[in-house]
């Protein structure tokens, strides 16, 4: 695999990056605002990351060290692609180490490890806009967030405690960013939203069908919607790691046989093998 | 009276193309006061009532709620009007409820948009306001859809008078409903309204449910109030020639 000079740095062209660069500034100055952007059609289907992408492209510099996480994982098909992607056209190095990432694309997880104020991390997003089940006019989605009008997000909660006993989302779990926007933090676990909160790492939101970017800068107050007598819990499988033993990482639940054989594993493949590698070294 | 009115509006007028939907209407609404609005289909009783609350513009005229100017307040203000002290309760159910939610969430949801965070208040609330509007508890997290007409209408009630509104427009709240329901339907709101101290602004073209309801009535035609009064004053003495025919054209039972 090499680095293909045909391409411009990065694949997108210099005047479309620049047009994402002012919708991410846009972005950032207004926490949980979603800006609009023009979308360019990019050599992957819609709902595979043309979103990400795009915004990894466009604060791409030769000099960063590139990390593609796809449900936690660094070696499935999408994380191996993009990842392999920007090296061919930016030539940019690529790791599997979220310790070593400079910018981190990723589809579904926010790593374990926590981030600093010099890592980037860009999230695939594929429906931005968090009233869009309960209101279907986009237009009067808009004027509720002019208005900070979010009652209706509640009624969605309520419904769910009145029909299953408690708050049932597990993920793209609404969360209001720096007391004024409602924001949909793109498919992540719920467990993952209190990460979002106070991080030091610049996060940016990137929907390529929806054509919205949105971003929370570093150090910015996320909560997460609840009641008073339901507080919002991060869930997670109640059980420990089978290849680390981590109780209190994301865990994924993984078919072993034919025969109804399975274990939980943690969903952040990197941190998992840190951990690994931890034990061994003290055995 | 010395106190001031609630709701005053001054020379409105609204025309579509060449028809004139409000012709200089005048009207004053005093706290606690229901007002019944009746004329025949096109008269310009429901755009009086859209522009009243802010709904439509006019062309010209002033619209003032306790010394707010309602034509002339921002889109953030006038909702925050309409889901604290102004209630809008549609002919057809379906317009002003959540068909997909729970009946409980439709009560909760003006008290969420408020500030309302506490589920078990919320759904105290909403269980108290089940009851006054005699719709039995245990449907509470029924979806209005499984309900009947007159259910969907007095739920209807029930969400928007939950935040204790000063000032409630009712657009034909019994059209639709088959004349036993409408009945009942009368009965809880002119209860209501005594209970709560309601001002109220009712568009309809029943007479009937018009007298039973109303302390005061206008008679509009063609975007004109051609007579104003007293309610059984209007509909025993009408002084107009078309009150006179609208009330003649009453059908006794």
């Amino acid at each position: 695999m090499t680095h293909h000079t045909g391409y411009n740095f990065a694949y997108l062209d210099e005047s479309t990056k620049r047009m994402i660069r002012r919708a991410i500034l846009k972005a950032v100055a207004i926490p949980g605002h979603q800006v609009p952007f023009g979308s360019r059609e990019m050599p992957l289907p819609y709902g595979w990351g043309t979103g990400g992408i795009q915004v990894t492209a466009a604060v791409l510099g030769p000099t960063d060290v590139l990390k593609v996480i796809d449900q936690g994982a660094d070696d499935t098909t999408n994380a191996v692609s993009i990842r392999a992607f920007f090296h061919r056209v930016a030539g940019v190095a690529t790791t599997e180490r979220t310790a070593e990432a400079t910018i981190i694309q990723t589809r579904h997880r926010i790593p374990e490890r926590l981030l600093t104020e010099r890592q980037i991390l860009v999230y695939q997003v594929p429906i931005p806009e968090p009233l869009g089940k309960l209101e279907p006019r986009i237009a009067e989605t808009r004027r509720m967030h002019a208005l900070a009008d979010y009652g209706l997000m509640h009624v969605k909660l309520y419904e769910d405690i009145a029909r299953f006993g408690h708050i049932a989302t597990s993920y793209a779990y609404p969360v209001m960013v720096n007391a004024r926007y409602l924001m949909s933090p793109s498919p992540i676990p719920a467990f993952d939203n209190p990460k979002m909160d106070q991080m030091p790492a610049l996060q940016l939101f990137g929907a390529g069908r929806e054509k919205r970017i949105y971003a929370v800068p570093p150090y910015t107050s996320v909560r997460s919607l609840d009641f008073d007598d339901h507080p919002f819990r991060p869930i997670r499988a109640p059980h420990a790691c089978e290849l680390c033993g981590s109780r209190d990482t994301y865990l994924d639940e993984v078919l072993i046989d034919d025969v109804g054989g399975r274990i939980f594993v943690c969903s952040d493949t990197d941190h998992c093998s840190e951990r690994q590698a931890m034990k061994e070294a003290a055995e | 009276m010395s106190m001031p009115p609630l709701l005053s509006a001054r020379d409105l007028e609204l025309r579509f193309g060449r028809v004139a939907a409000l012709d200089g209407v005048d009207l004053d609404i005093w706290p606690g006061e229901v007002v019944a609005i009746v004329g025949e289909s096109g008269s310009g009783k429901t755009t009086l009532l859209r522009v009243l609350s802010g709904l439509m513009r006019p062309d010209s005229g002033s619209v003032d709620y306790r010394g707010q100017d309602v034509l002339g307040m921002g889109e953030a203000a006038r909702r925050r009007l309409m889901r604290t002290e102004w209630g809008f309760v549609h002919q057809n159910p379906r317009d002003g409820l959540r068909m997909a939610v729970s009946a409980g969430g439709n009560i909760g949801e003006r008290l969420m948009a408020i500030g309302a965070r506490h589920y078990g208040n919320i759904r105290a609330e909403a269980a108290n306001w089940l009851g006054r509007v005699e719709i039995d508890a245990a449907r509470m997290d029924d979806v209005p859809a499984k309900f009947s007409g007159g259910m969907q209408q007095r739920l209807q009630i029930a969400r928007t008078l939950v935040t204790q509104p000063k000032l409630v427009f009712m657009d034909e709240p019994t059209g639709g409903l088959d004349v036993s329901v409408q009945a009942r339907l009368l009965d809880l709101i002119r209860a209501l309204v005594a209970d709560l101290g309601l001002a109220v602004l009712i568009v309809t073209h029943d007479i009937a449910a018009a007298r039973l309801l109303a302390h005061r009535m206008l008679v509009m035609r063609e975007g004109c109030v051609v007579e104003q009064g007293l309610t059984d004053r209007v509909l025993d003495d009408p002084q107009h020639p078309y009150t006179q025919l609208l009330v003649s054209s009453v059908l006794a039972a």
